[in-house]
Parts: C-alpha cells; structure tokens; sequence
C-alpha cells in the first residue's frame, strides 16, 4: 500500500467513534488493488486496463474534495483479489444505523460482501442482510429520494429484494426497471439531489419507470447521452454541492442555475470499470436527499 | 345452428398462479405485469388483489396466467419472476410407496373426478385416466400420472400424498352449450321434452362430426319398450362408439330377435306368449351353445337386434354381470373388478354419454367417467339422474320422460341431421 492511502486509513475515525455527525460521512476504499480483472459489465475490457498510477491520483483527489467540502472520509481496507471493493456504493445500504449488506449477482464480486458485513459490524452498524434469496447491490441499486427509497433491477438487483426493503425500513419502495446495459446499477443514471429533485439519464428506463419517475420526482433534470457516458448521474452530494466526473459541462450548468455548486474530479480510470464518483462512495449518515435524515437518527 | 359446443375436452390450457407484491401500484408494476401477460399472448386473471391504504403499505395480487401451450407459459413465467412476479405453489407432489397390494398408504390423496395434475421436479403435469375415488400415481420415468384404482394398487408403486402439489381444475359451467344451459343440469320434469331431445340430438351429432366417442349406456326397459329399434338405427348410423350394458338388455335383445318376445311378451301384440316365461332362458342358452354373441352372428343364429347391430358393425361393448342374472350369457363379465376394467379401457375417447333408463348401471359408469365428458341421463324415475349428481357426476343433465317416446324423437331428429 502506497504511504499516503495508508496514513489516510489509520488517521481516520470510524462511525462508532463519531456516529452521526454533522458532517457527511462517507465510506471509501482505497484502490490499492484495484484493476481490471474481469468484465462483468459493457464498460469493462480487460484488454483496456486501468492506468493504476492515474487512478490512485484520481481516486485520492476525489477523497481531497470531498474533505474539502466537510465530508468525513472512512476508509474501508483493501483487499487483494477484490479489484472492486473500490466501489463502496455497492457494499449496503444504509438506512439510519441499519446496514443491509449487498448480495452480489456477479460471482466475481461475491467475495466482497464478508468485507463489507465485517466492516458495518465492526463500525456499530445494525447489520440486517436479506432474508430473501435475492441479489442486493448496496446503494448501487437503492437511493432514497424524499420518503420513497427508488431500486432499480433486472440488471443487477432483484425486485423481490426490493419489498423486504420496503418492509424493514417502513417505506414506499419504487421498483425502477433498468434497460441498458451501460446503465446497470441506478446510480449510473438516477441522482438524488434533494426530496423531489434529481438527476436522471431517461433512456436507462423502461417506458413504465420513466413514468414512475416522472410522477414522483417534481424536479428531474435529464442528461444527454455524452454526459451520460461520463457517468454525469453517477454524482456525489454533499448539501448543496455535487461532484461529478469530468465532462458534464452542461449538467453543472443546469445544477449551478438550481443554486447547487459543482465541482469535477477526472475519474476516468473508473469510468473504464463502469464506475465514478458515486460509486466510489458510501454515504453513512444518509444521502442528503434521504427525508430520514433530516428527521435525525433513530 | 342451434349448438355452439366443442366436444373435444375443453380445458386444454396450462395455467400457474403466481403472486406479486409491493408498492406494485406505485411502481407500475402490476400494469406491467399484465400487459407481459397480454403481449406474449397469454391471458389472465386476476384472482385476488389488495391494494395498500397507506403510501407505505404494500399491495398485493395473485393472478392466474392461462397459456395454449407448455413453452409459452414457462415463458411469460420466466419473464414475470424478473419482476417479481412468482408462482403461488412451488411444492412439488409428496409420494410414498405402496406398502400392500391392493391399498394405498394411509395419508393417499383421493382424486375428483374433475382436471387433476400434480406438481413433479417443478413441473405441472397432467393426471391421466382421470376419474373419481381413485389414487395417484406417478411414473417417472415418463413424467407421466394416471389416476389408479384401490384394487389395482401394486407394492412398490409411488403414490401421491396429501394434497401439496395436486391441483384440480373445476369444469367451467359457462362454457356449457344451449342444451347444458337450457336444462341447467337439474333434472327436468317440466321442461317442454321435445325441444330437450332436438338439443340432445344436436349434442350427439357434433360430437360425433368433431370425432368424439358417444357412450350409451343401456337398460333392458329399452327393449321391453319396444324400443330397440332406435337404438339399432342409431347403431347403423353411426351414433354409437360404445355400449355398456348388463345381461338383461343382451338377453331380451337377443330373445326378441329369436322369438319375438321380451319376457315372454310379444313386442309387436302385447300378448304373452304360450311358455314365453321361458324364452329368455332358451335364449341364453342359444348363445351359450354358439359360444357367445359374436359366435351366434357368425353362425347365423342371431341375425338382427341390437346386438347383432353391434357386432356387425363393429360396436364396442361390454356386458357386466350382477348377482340377480340368469345365464349369463359368455359374453357377461361376472368379476365386477374385472368389468370396471373392461369399461374402463373403452372409456379414452368418450366425450358424451347417453344414459338411458337404468339406475345402478349409470351410477357405476359415472364413477369412472372424468367430469368433462357431457352426460345426459333419461330415466321415467327422477331418483336416477338425482342420484347420479350427488355421487359426483355433477355435469349430469337429467331428463325424466319414457324411453320409448324419447328414443323415437331422438331418432327422428338425428335422422333429420344426418340427412
């Protein structure tokens, strides 16, 4: 492990020493082993692998801004063999200080989720995997928009998954169809950004999920195909900030008019692995555009 | 065209429950759902649903999805279960050996005489030989269930238990014909009787054009009525594929062909003949001396009557015995085990019955009879077709009247189709 990821892990708090604090919190791992070791999804090619170098440079500037923005970084520890234990988006999904931990449909990351339980377990969270049979793929697949907890599946998630959800945390679970490959989690193309605002790419949708997602979200701001592939939707929110890949000029511009202020990290040694900003990111005190949060922790 | 019905078995359908549940309105999961069902070309529907009161309550639906064939609901299965959708019953059928010849384990599932299949490897399969009071048992190796009688269970032999992985698929009235709806299964004492028998001929002439076997079974106030004339023409025209009967029809058949009489009473005068007591005896032994019926045929004894008909025409029959039976002729089986047997082998096939003034004998047929074969039961005694209902055979339709008048017209009628 290279120095500086190091000093970062053992530097800073976990969430039992600092549960819910004011500020983000969010879960990282650092890519110490990250690569492309497999392909499991349309943006990976092992014959196109990562620049490691560039992306320890990437992955550690996005931690930077996301300190410089008030967010608390925790950093899970890498594992050799676990090449996406990088996406920590995909480790759970928290609701207050409940951790459901993913179950992985592609075999390749399923030696992921003993990591990912351990570490909630051993950060004071209240782990409750699925009783169900069913794939989870953390906040990958379950983002919290106002009272409505949005899953998408048929790529990745199962909806049958989705209704235990609904039930442990005692709220309306919109099962969102995804149709695109590219787009195989929801966070690659839904972004909450506040209770009825979000970001969203239209064509990652069925017909009938576009519908839902317009009946329920007063404020959706779509994204064009290019920005989309920068991952534009895969963003980081913290209050009125977002963080994106590079490339989504005109989305920033769209966000900036709403009041929010952007900021952009070059993720693209990410991007080759499906991944960005978001996906890098576990937040554990809530998204900001989760209702529960505002109504403190329970 | 007064009968729309296909006499063919009517449920050639595959069906699975399946449920879903969830914010599925919310969701729009339902919707679409039912619109796969739809555009797949599957139908449904929807058996119970209840829709959440508050935003947070789940709602929840089970649907039944109908498919013409196997592949194409394992394909709008394999599609639903991607949202959520999943089948209602995924136990399979719990076998045990029999342990003894001849009784089931205790615990056996009894079967209806309705659409049966059981659950195997998770895979509806269709119960064949369907028939009331019977068991089930599988063969495996072909995948395969067939309903099996008590006496004919066999050490070894794998016997469904319980009722998880059995469903029986109840007869839809509603798909009945004119003649069905018109009579509504009570018996009809009332009922204009001509315009009934013109339906039942129409009934006996499309089954017939669509290729089903018609079953008659028979008692001897058919003959003694000086009726077996109809049931000869309805023999030469093709209307009969199977007759069951007992000794007695046979013997007056064949005594009345011999001498004229039935019980020693001329037909054609209504006068007792001189020794004609005994005629009927004379009769059976006639035949025993030939050897049987079809013997007496070809040896030019009997030459009319209808069961020279039957055996000139090739007719299948069976002739069961009883205990009160004179002779009985050779071809009357007298092991009752073995005459259920007999009936049953002919019964493939049969998709209508004509049941006509006997009691005991229409009771044991519509015990073998599965419940989507059209059954209609003539007897003067409205006790007969009561009877035949509460013992299961619920698609009875009943109609009291004299057999001679009813024969006639039915005759008349189906001479008037044929020509």
């Amino acid at each position: 492990m290279s120095a500086p990821l190091a000093g970062r892990q053992e530097c800073l708090p976990s969430y039992v020493e600092s549960p819910m604090t004011a500020s983000p919190h969010i879960l990282m791992c650092p890519p110490e082993f990250y690569g492309i070791e497999y392909e499991i999804n349309p943006w990976m090619s092992r014959r196109r692998q990562a620049d490691h170098k560039l992306a320890v440079r990437q992955w550690s500037e996005l931690h930077d801004i996301l300190q410089a923005h008030g967010a608390t970084v925790s950093c899970m520890t890498p594992v050799k063999g676990l090449p996406d234990l990088v996406f920590t988006a995909n480790a759970g999904l928290i609701y207050r200080n409940v951790a459901v931990p993913a179950r992985f449909r592609p075999e390749q990351r399923q030696q992921e989720e003993a990591h990912d339980r351990q570490w909630f377990e051993e950060h004071g969270f209240q782990v409750r995997p699925l009783k169900s049979d069913t794939y989870l793929e953390g906040a990958g697949d379950a983002l919290f928009c106002g009272d409505t907890l949005f899953a998408g599946y048929r790529i990745r998630s199962d909806v049958r998954g989705h209704q235990e959800l609904g039930e442990l945390m005692q709220c309306e679970v919109i099962a969102l169809e995804l149709v695109d490959g590219r787009y195989y989690h929801l966070d690659t193309c839904f972004c909450p950004l506040a209770p009825r605002m979000a970001i969203y790419y239209p064509p990652a949708f069925d017909a009938y999920a576009r519908d839902v997602l317009r009946a329920n979200v007063a404020d959706l701001i779509a994204v064009s195909d290019e920005e989309s592939e920068h991952f534009a939707c895969n963003a980081v929110v913290l209050g009125k900030t977002v963080i994106t890949n590079t490339g989504c000029p005109a989305l920033h511009e769209q966000l900036r008019q709403r009041g929010f202020e952007t900021a952009e990290c070059p993720l693209s040694e990410f991007v080759k692995s499906g991944g960005s900003a978001k996906c890098l990111t576990l937040r554990l005190d809530g998204e900001d555009a989760a209702a529960w949060r505002s109504e403190g922790n329970q | 065209m007064m009968s729309q019905i296909n006499t063919t078995r009517p449920v050639d359908f595959f069906t699975e429950d399946v449920e879903v549940r969830g914010h599925i309105i919310d969701s729009l999961i339902l919707p679409k759902i039912l619109d796969c069902i739809m555009s797949s070309g599957a139908t449904f529907r929807i058996k119970e649903i209840k829709i959440g009161q508050a935003r947070t309550d789940p709602s929840y639906a089970r649907i039944e999805i109908r498919a013409d064939h196997a592949g194409l609901l394992d394909r709008v299965l394999a599609q639903l279960a991607d949202h959520g959708a999943t089948p209602t019953t995924t136990a399979d059928c719990q076998l045990a050996e029999a342990d003894i010849d001849g009784a089931f384990p205790e615990g056996f599932y009894s079967s209806t005489n309705q659409r049966t299949e059981v659950r195997l490897a998770g895979k509806w399969i269709p119960v064949d030989d369907q028939e009331m009071d019977c068991g089930i048992t599988i063969d495996r190796s072909r995948a395969a269930a067939r309903c099996v009688p008590i006496s004919e269970v066999r050490i070894g032999e794998p016997i469904v238990m319980g009722h998880a992985g059995v469903r029986v698929f109840p007869e839809e009235r509603s798909r009945d014909s004119e003649t069905f709806g018109f009579m509504n299964s009570a018996v009809s004492t009332e009922k204009p009787k001509e315009l009934a028998i013109r339906r039942i001929a129409h009934e006996l002439a499309e089954n017939h054009k669509s290729g089903g076997k018609t079953l008659i079974v028979a008692g001897p106030a058919v003959v003694h009525t000086g009726s077996g004339e109809c049931l000869q023409q309805m023999i030469r025209m093709g209307y009969v594929d199977v007759l069951f009967a007992g000794n007695a029809l046979a013997t007056h058949d064949i005594e009345q062909s011999l001498f004229g009489t039935s019980l020693g009473v001329y037909l054609d005068e209504g006068s007792p003949a001189d020794e004609g007591h005994a005629h009927h005896l004379r009769a059976i032994n006639r035949i025993r001396r030939a050897g049987g019926i079809r013997q007496a045929v070809e040896q030019g004894i009997l030459t009319s009557g209808i069961m020279y008909e039957c055996v000139r025409r090739g007719t299948d029959f069976v002739l069961c015995g009883s205990i009160r039976d004179d002779g009985p002729l050779p071809d009357v089986i007298t092991d009752v085990l073995v005459a259920q047997k007999a009936m049953r082998e002919k019964l493939p096939g049969v998709t209508f019955c004509l049941m006509i003034a006997t009691t005991l004998h229409s009771i044991a047929v519509g015990n073998l009879l599965p419940a989507h074969v059209r059954v209609v039961c003539v007897d003067i005694n409205p006790s007969t077709a009561i009877k035949l209902a509460d013992r299961g055979s619920f698609q009875t339709v009943g109609l009291v009247t004299d057999v001679a008048p009813f024969l006639r017209v039915l005759v008349e009628e189906l001479t008037q189709l044929t020509k």
